[in-house]
């Protein structure tokens, strides 16, 4: 096991998590700040994979296609918010969950009407092959800008929500709805301003991780079960918590894939390892959340004292 | 009141549904009815339409029957799940009546789908999925192949690895049933140093962390079974990091056919794989299909789609030969074992467990006299080769 793996593996676990971070930070503001849960977070990460894809077809550039496809996917959520999800602020958990969970099925369905099951989007031709990052250690080019955009979208979040008035208000509401409300703080359109953010949010990591995955009806799901496990390590409405859930989720993944055969078969037999090894490896991020839940059930960085 | 209301609907539920049984029942000799199962979304979509798109091409060239028959045609997307499979095979066999079953692309759904067809006495037609299990002890007098055995393109990969020298390989693949036998299959002919065995979730499209192990162990030789959209991005992810210079990629003849070339392209050249047909093998059935395939769909057919072409000449030739009497299940059953036709790979032989028993060649990536990318036939590495598990079927 030399150093140079241990540090691909690292970017490779970064790469994921930084990522799976976009998608918690949309989600776990939105669970914080209007304690609704929104199953169909998902949907909107799918709605920007097709939204870019469809974009950089038409403007015949990578960069461009993404970046218009964000503001295209934040109006997509902002509507969302407006016609269907606003209404179910009032109403308990079960609800906002069987609600949401329709809008899947219903986004899934409108989505294959429009663009069909899937859409072809590849990394630009300039970035689909290796970069020298160290002597014998090429690393894909496309996933160091990945990296480069997720460190950059971080920085970003942490300078709204820590030194902005916009970024003030989202903490206040996310640490004490009530109290916000009472200040007087227009408590519609920061929802509907936070949910558009998310939306954008989802678009940039929908549209950046296409090439690596595939742009297709029903990609939102998987992936949002790994942002909620991501928000309750991480702690729910809680920024930090969802970076520092995000990351632990990416690099737990991606190591656990990458050495558990190899440690289950120092102790025991090779067949049960190869076995049991790939099994074990993609149950490892829960076992995590169970600990987390188990020894911290506000999460690791709770937004509420 | 109610009680009556609901009783008077229940009973002319019940007369609707017993007139529509009969006039099902009373038109199933002047028709093929055919259950076509397949796999139409997803990332590995290419596959089930390549699939279907060969089979309805062999229907149009026969005038829309098989075995002069007029053929109906049921074709349902099992979306990569088994469970959606099985209850599309439930549909096919209990309400729609088909006679013949077909059209599974992956064996875990085939598994989950296909005791619905054996229990009802239903043929099975496998066009692709042809796993270890069905071909050894539990081999079904109802389960007939046309693709390969689940092993063999992966033993003839193995092969060509032993005589190509390479001393040590590194082996990926999906962590289901056609996933682990592909593997046996390798190592079964691979004499060299295997240096990993890796299995992956089935559906997995990043391989970040498998690369970075590859890179590490640094194999001679990578082998990997990774079919439809999982190999299009495995290969890329391959290229991307660097490691097409070093490691010389192996795959079974799907793994490069053109569903993967379309979604990979350049990077594919120079790429070895193993497989029972190519677009270039010369005879008058290959030939025809592949000019109508590319003239009817605009692109060229992988090798799914010849094994899929084939299916609907084995039930052409069996309908024909026992006229037309579909009805008798048992003789249509024995007209399937006894098929003799010309397939897109020369004459068609079934093993005693029906599987068949062929040729497999060794083909490389490359351009043809137009430059498109396709595979070319470069040598036969097994000449009538049958399967491993075929002495533990009871059949004869």
């Amino acid at each position: 096991m030399s150093l140079t793996l241990i540090l691909e593996q690292s970017l490779n676990g970064l790469q994921f998590g930084l990522m799976l971070f976009l998608l918690a930070a949309g989600l776990t503001l939105v669970f914080g700040i209007m304690d609704m849960i929104n199953l169909a977070h998902g949907s909107l990460y799918m709605v920007g994979a097709f939204l870019a894809a469809t974009l950089v077809q038409a403007t015949g550039s990578f960069t461009l296609g993404v970046l218009l496809s964000i503001p295209a996917t934040a109006v997509v959520g902002m509507l969302l918010e407006i016609s269907v999800l606003r209404t179910l602020y009032a109403r308990d958990h079960l609800s906002q969950v069987l609600a949401t969970f329709a809008l899947i099925l219903i986004i899934n369905e409108v989505v294959r009407m429009i663009w069909g099951s899937d859409m072809p989007l590849s990394a630009p031709a300039a970035l689909s092959g290796p970069v020298q990052l160290l002597p014998g250690m090429p690393y894909s080019a496309y996933r160091l800008l990945i990296i480069g955009v997720g460190l950059a979208v971080a920085v970003l979040l942490y300078f709204v929500v820590a030194k902005t008035r916009i970024g003030m208000l989202v903490r206040a509401g996310a640490s004490n709805r009530e109290m916000a409300l009472a200040m007087g703080v227009d408590i519609k359109k920061l929802f509907t301003l936070v949910f558009g953010f998310g939306a954008g949010l989802c678009a940039i990591a929908g549209a950046l991780l296409a090439p690596i995955f595939a742009v297709q009806v029903g990609m939102g799901e998987n992936i949002l079960i790994l942002a909620f496990v991501v928000i309750v390590i991480g702690g729910i409405g809680s920024i930090r918590g969802a970076l520092v859930g995000s990351i632990l989720v990416g690099m737990v993944d991606t190591m656990g894939r990458a050495f558990m055969p190899a440690i289950l078969r120092e102790v025991l037999t090779p067949a049960f390892a190869s076995a049991a090894g790939p099994a074990l490896a993609s149950i490892l991020i829960y076992v995590l959340m169970a600990g987390v839940l188990f020894w911290r059930p506000q999460g690791l960085f709770p937004a509420r004292g | 009141m109610r009680k009556p209301l609901a009783a008077t609907v229940a009973r002319s539920f019940a007369v609707v549904a017993a007139s529509l049984f009969v006039a099902g029942t009373a038109s199933a000799a002047d028709k093929l009815k055919i259950g076509f199962i397949t796999t139409l979304s997803g990332p590995n979509a290419a596959i089930g339409v390549d699939i279907r798109d060969a089979f309805n091409l062999a229907l149009k060239l026969n005038g829309g029957k098989l075995g002069g028959l007029p053929v109906q045609m049921e074709i349902g997307d099992d979306q990569f799940k088994p469970e959606v499979g099985k209850q599309l095979a439930e549909k096919y066999v209990r309400l729609d009546k088909v006679d013949i079953l077909t059209g599974i692309v992956f064996s875990n759904i085939l598994l989950a789908s296909v005791p619905e067809a054996f229990n009802a006495r239903i043929p099975y037609v496998s066009p692709n999925a042809a796993p270890s299990p069905l071909a050894g002890k539990q081999c079904n007098p109802w389960f007939f192949v046309t693709s390969w055995p689940n092993d063999a393109f992966h033993e003839a990969a193995g092969k060509h690895a032993t005589d190509k020298g390479y001393k040590s390989t590194y082996l990926i693949a999906p962590n289901y049933q056609a996933g682990k036998d592909s593997l046996a299959g390798f190592k079964r002919y691979y004499k060299g140093k295997v240096s990993e065995e890796v299995y992956t979730k089935l559906g997995q499209l990043d391989y970040s962390a498998e690369l970075a192990q590859v890179r590490a162990a640094r194999p001679e030789a990578l082998y990997i079974f990774l079919p439809g959209g999982m190999g299009v991005n495995f290969i890329k992810q391959f290229v991307g990091a660097g490691l097409s210079k070093d490691i010389q990629l192996i795959t079974p003849g799907f793994g490069s056919d053109q569903d993967v070339i379309r979604g990979v392209g350049e990077p594919m050249l120079g790429l070895f794989d193993t497989s029972h047909w190519a677009l270039d093998l010369d005879n008058a059935t290959n030939r025809k299909f592949v000019a109508e395939f590319e003239k009817e769909y605009k692109r060229l057919p992988a090798v799914f789609a010849a094994q899929s072409y084939d299916a609907a000449l084995m039930i052409d030739a069996a309908v024909k030969s026992i006229k037309g009497k579909v009805e008798d299940k048992e003789a249509l059953r024995r007209a399937l074992k006894g098929a003799k036709f010309e397939s897109t790979h020369g004459p068609f032989k079934l093993n005693t467990n029906q599987y068949p028993i062929q040729n497999y060649y060794l083909r490389v990536v490359g351009k043809d006299s137009q430059g498109r990318i396709v595979n070319k036939t470069i040598a036969t590495v097994f000449k009538d080769h049958g399967d491993a598990y075929a002495h533990e079927c009871g059949m004869k």
